[in-house]
């Protein structure tokens, strides 16, 4: 039943749980943003778990040694947009954040919330 | 943070270092790991270092907002311009192989030019961002 | 693990880039030197840097609640794992050369790449090249991102008071 190979699997899933659990359970915005922060990073871990080839080197052409195991390059490329692009929605999201302050008062969603019915 | 004089000096030396860094990655991206999203990260943070430093107001004058707007788009449209020069050319959208007159050097062409797109946008995009969320309530 | 517990955000957010720069530790050892290049540039640097621009625009610290959620949300979070981690059972071992995610594709851009492109560097060939159309897609992300957050931050700061007295001082002019 223990399989050593997978692991790298059990460790991506135990931070995904991470992520999603500090984003549905916590109510303060910056703390889901954190958690968002967290399931991406796991997620890119996942794929490049999944490139890795066992003896192989970086993908990147070793001139003279024809022979060579090279990692799969296409997780990288996906994942290295990925990053770049979660950076971008993260200030996005951010920047909700915010502009809700602002209006609000507040980052915690329960008291929004009561702001809300209040009204 | 101008007064910290060993903040300064360190700054003064690194900030150059950062951003030639920058440049080494963008162009070196075909032999050695990088390329314009991490040279346009890297960049980003040399100006935001610089920010730091200097107060905002000094970095609004190395690079304006407006500046960074024309940027950001010039970035996109060059990206998309390549796509549609090797329309032109007669291939497909973003087939670099007919920029040149053998495919291999145009493909190298290509690369380089969209590299350069991502490169532009990506630093804009960085650098606007924090002086956006800095210049919020002048916390600087 | 210690980013849920923690009350104070500030803490929260510093671990969350150190985090980020072990990950990219982590994804040098596993051969992916340009993801982890973007990791440490992008996680630990840019994202921190936002996220602390955040907390001086808003407030450093959890308010400490009783949260009635807390144990539907453990429960979910503890089935999805089960489930998950059931799943990866069949999944191929790590750094198994015949696992699929390794033929096919990868095969071509590996083998080919060096031939057509003479790029070294495949990351940046694929990238730029073979998958030139999701990289302008995500460029063009990028510059949308960039405009939503421009069009949220840039405006001038006007609270939703300020705006009820200007609607009030409209009105009373009209009248």
């Amino acid at each position: 039943m223990i399989e050593p190979g997978l692991y790298n699997y059990w460790l991506c899933v135990i931070l995904m749980m991470t992520g999603l659990y500090v984003v549905m359970a916590k109510g303060n915005l910056v703390k889901k943003v954190i958690g968002l922060n967290l399931f991406q990073v796991s997620v890119i871990m996942l794929y490049v778990t999944m490139g890795k080839v066992e003896g192989g080197t970086a993908p990147i052409v070793v001139e003279g040694a024809p022979d060579t195991i090279y990692s799969n390059p296409l997780p990288h490329v996906l994942m290295l947009t990925a990053i770049v692009v979660g950076v971008a929605t993260t200030a996005l999201a951010l920047s909700f954040v915010v502009r809700i302050h602002e209006d609000y008062g507040t980052i915690e969603e329960g008291d929004i919330a009561a702001m809300e019915e209040g009204r | 943070m101008i007064r910290h004089v060993i903040l300064r000096i360190v700054a003064k030396t690194l900030i150059p270092c950062i951003l030639l860094f920058a440049f080494y990655v963008q162009f070196h991206g075909d032999f050695g790991p990088g390329g314009g999203f991490q040279a346009g990260v890297i960049f980003a943070a040399g100006i935001i270092l610089f920010a730091l430093m200097f107060g905002l107001p000094a970095a609004r004058r190395v690079c304006s907002p407006r500046a960074l707007e024309i940027l950001i788009s010039l970035g996109v449209l060059l990206y998309g311009g390549v796509g549609l020069a090797s329309i032109f050319k007669g291939g497909n959208f973003l087939d670099y192989s007919v920029l040149a007159h053998d495919a291999v050097h145009g493909q190298h062409i290509g690369i380089f030019l969209v590299e350069l797109g991502v490169g532009l946008t990506v630093t804009a995009v960085m650098i606007k961002l924090f002086f956006l969320f800095a210049g919020r309530k002048h916390i600087l | 693990m210690a980013i849920i517990r923690l009350h104070d955000l500030f803490a929260a957010v510093m671990l969350l880039g150190i985090f980020s720069l072990l990950s990219a530790a982590l994804f040098t050892l596993m051969d992916a030197v340009d993801v982890a290049f973007t990791e440490a540039a992008v996680g630990a640097g840019i994202s921190t840097i936002l996220l602390l621009g955040t907390l001086a625009l808003t407030e450093s610290e959890e308010k400490p609640e009783h949260n009635r959620r807390a144990p539907l949300a453990l429960l979910v979070v503890l089935l999805t794992g089960a489930v998950l981690i059931y799943g990866t059972l069949d999944m191929p071992h790590y750094g198994d050369p015949a696992a699929p995610i390794h033929h096919y594709l990868a095969d071509r851009f590996i083998e080919s790449s060096p031939q057509e492109l003479q790029i070294p560097n495949m990351v940046t060939s694929v990238l730029a090249s073979y998958r030139g159309y999701d990289t302008w897609g995500e460029t063009t992300v990028i510059f949308t991102a960039a405009i939503g957050v421009a069009l949220g931050l840039g405006a001038r700061r006007r609270s939703r008071r300020q705006l009820q007295e200007e609607e009030r001082e409209n009105k009373g002019g009209r009248a």
